[in-house]
């Protein structure tokens, strides 16, 4: 773990990126509300990176709003709670949207309004609680990265230990539409910058900043109101250049401390913790109210839809009745997206349920669609060289994808594409250079898992081959033995028989004599 | 200058030819490399009794390398690049490459014979004389060596999703593009 490095007033830019107009204020026109309940959660359960979290309720079953319906399997796992009072109807794979898969299995819950509540005890003060009471809330509470990597927090800040790493609370929403950090920290600035200080008193930071884009001002005033009336200790509101991908966690690092997280290594290496707005405010919600994480900040927005809003949605809403609170859908909406213009997966329904990495849900309209175009041969224009913020050599990924050499897109370090979308965005051949590295990860991690399965297989053979060996040995030393007995039995026979013919000839040849 | 060239020639030349013919070629790192390659179902189609035993077959030059229909296209293909041969296509003699498949054992009609168990090239199937078998999934390979000794025919191979269901995103096909523009 590398010594904490400090964050200055001095700015770094990362390589390539691209600057595109904004669209946020098309759901800020409306403030911050909560959505109400539907009348059915789908809660899915396999939404962890590592394994999946096992339900521990059984269907028929009566839940309170924030108990927990789903325990770790693991210790980098973290538990799921119930959304919303109300009773299990059934545990079984339904539709969701996430990386890959089409279907998980999800816990359905009959909502229940005037159910009740099971929190946690609030943590107050927080100020003088010791810093292993708030980590174990943190995990207790199921807080997950919510900028979309649902890593379990508690894991992340275990990781840092007592380090005294710099914490840096990412606030830079950077794909043009999303706006449901920007419409939290307008709402309630106060959750953040309080969460972001019990985040540094669990471990131990030497320095906490907030990161903003710089072409947000409203939103810098008012965090700097917020800031203010907490004193020294409120973190220090920074601005950042709005560059695309400006939020990715790396980019981000780079942009302040001008360093580069290691390939395959964590922000972790350079002494930072780095946290999504989302998650901070939903430790302080754990630590003060006792609430596990239950609901997130969604942006519907788009002119596809009626009223485009930010809401606070509880997790397992279908997306139908998301979009029934933001207006509804226009006659104009043409495509239906999870996430944003960028990184976006299409929705051929909306019959699925917003997930803890749902962060917004985008209706686009003709306008804003670039029509589809058949893919040409890459011309090798580097264009997307230019762009790529990781600095990868997008066309040659592409070439040894389209080719089927997924050793030596790995060899280019495909694991470190993080997906942003800039170098199909600006691809003169519209070649999907994204859906290819999708599929390259993909198919990489279905080879790894066949290699480890023939290995076990290999492992098995030989030393299945290993024990015959050895029971044939032995078989064959028993009959040796065997062997062995039976011929010394037959010596000694012959030996008698010899013996009794010798003495029969002398005993002849003394009656001769006679 | 001329002959120093001839003389460090003729040195090179010398020691090549000597490492040529004295040097023990390393043939067990061969054979694993092309083990390596293997599918390792152990299924016995390319004539020999598992992979290993092909893998040494191939090194000695006894067997071709398109004998493998598990490995299938793909398969020779890692092989000829390994090997520095062309790449040829699958001999139908062996079989031909099918999907990923299980075997399963019907529990109504297995009487616990224990043969598919002496039968299984790595010991997946799991059971004791007078008592029902079955197969360690996981551990399966598919390689349909317990059918043939079964005296009831109780076992049925069934496909399987590959690798244990790891979902791969198709390759694209038909170019889609959902991104707007600000």
């Amino acid at each position: 773990m590398g010594e904490a490095v400090a964050i200055g007033t001095r700015r770094w830019r990362f390589h390539g990126g691209l600057k595109l107009r904004h669209w946020k204020t098309l759901s800020l026109e409306r403030t911050l509300a909560t959505c109400p309940l539907p009348e059915r959660l789908v809660v899915p359960v396999g939404q962890q990176r590592s394994g999946a979290p096992v339900p521990c309720v059984r269907p028929g079953q009566l839940v309170a709003r924030g108990e927990a319906i789903a325990l770790p399997s693991s210790p980098d796992d973290v538990a799921l709670h119930a959304p919303a009072a109300g009773t299990v109807r059934q545990i079984a794979p339904a539709p969701v949207i996430g990386r890959g898969a089409t279907e998980a299995p999800c816990i359905t819950i009959d909502v229940d309004p005037d159910g009740p509540d099971a929190f946690l005890s609030p943590i107050t003060p927080w100020a003088t609680t010791a810093p292993a009471a708030l980590r174990t809330r943190i995990r207790e509470a199921g807080v997950a990265g919510l900028g979309g990597s649902l890593v379990p927090t508690a894991g992340k800040i275990d990781a840092a230990g007592d380090s005294a790493p710099t914490l840096i609370v990412n606030g830079a929403e950077c794909e043009p539409y999303i706006a449901c950090d920007e419409a939290q920290m307008l709402a309630g600035p106060e959750r953040v910058l309080l969460g972001a200080q019990i985040i540094a008193r669990a471990v131990g930071a030497a320095q906490v900043i907030l990161a903003i884009e710089d072409e947000r001002p409203e939103l810098a005033e008012r965090l700097a109101e917020s800031a203010a009336s907490l004193g020294d200790a409120a973190p220090a509101i920074v601005t950042v250049p709005t560059v695309y991908p400006e939020g990715g966690e790396k980019q981000l690092i780079r942009v302040l401390t001008g360093l580069e997280v290691p390939g395959g290594g964590t922000p972790l290496d350079l002494g930072l913790l780095c946290l999504n707005v989302g998650t901070v405010a939903a430790v302080h919600d754990a630590v003060v109210e006792g609430r596990p994480l239950i609901s997130r900040v969604v942006s519907v927005t788009g002119r596809g839809f009626g009223a485009p809003r930010n809401l606070e949605v509880a997790i397992g809403t279908p997306v139908a009745w998301l979009a029934a609170q933001a207006g509804g859908y226009t006659d104009a909406i043409r495509r239906l997206v999870m996430g944003g213009p960028m990184m976006g997966v299409p929705l051929a329904h909306d019959d699925v349920p917003v997930t803890r990495a749902s962060n917004c849900i985008l209706g686009l309209i003709a306008e804003d669609i670039t029509p589809t175009a058949p893919e040409l041969p890459c011309i090798r224009c580097m264009e997307c060289v230019r762009v790529c913020p990781a600095q990868l050599l997008p066309q040659q990924l592409f070439w040894h994808i389209r080719a089927g050499s997924y050793d030596q897109a790995a060899n280019h370090a495909l694991a470190d594409c993080i997906e942003c979308g800039c170098c199909a965005q600006v691809c003169p051949s519209q070649i999907p250079l994204v859906d290819y590295y999708r599929h390259g990860k993909t198919e990489l991690a279905a080879q790894r898992v066949e290699q480890e399965r023939a290995t076990v297989a290999r492992l098995r053979f030989e030393a299945r081959s290993a024990r015959l060996d050895r029971q044939e040995a032995a078989r064959r030393e028993r009959l040796e033995a065997k062997q062995q007995k039976l011929r010394s039995a037959r010596d000694r026979k012959a030996e008698i028989a010899a013996a009794v013919a010798r003495a029969r000839a002398r005993k002849q040849g003394n009656d001769e004599d006679l | 200058m001329a002959l120093a060239i001839v003389v460090i020639a003729a040195l090179l030349g010398l020691g090549l030819g000597f490492a040529a013919t004295r040097l023990p070629e390393d043939e067990d790192g061969v054979v694993a490399s092309i083990d390596a390659l293997l599918p390792q179902t152990q299924c016995a189609q390319c004539g020999y009794p598992g992979c290993r035993p092909y893998a040494e077959a191939i090194a000695s030059g006894t067997a071709e390398i398109n004998q493998c229909p598990p490995g299938g296209e793909a398969g020779v293909a890692a092989l000829a690049e390994l090997l520095g041969r062309e790449p040829v296509p699958l001999d139908p003699a062996f079989g031909e490459a099918g999907p990923p498949l299980v075997a399963r054992i019907v529990e109504d009609r297995c009487i616990g014979c224990t043969l598919c168990i002496q039968a299984c090239p790595v010991d997946a199937i799991l059971g004791a004389a007078q008592r029902m078998h079955t197969v360690i999934e996981a551990e399966c390979t598919g390689c349909e060596l317990c059918l043939p000794p079964c005296p009831v025919d109780c076992i049925d191979l069934v496909e399987v999703p590959r690798a244990g269901g790891v979902h791969v995103l198709p390759r694209p096909e038909i170019p889609i593009r959902l991104e707007a523009r600000g």
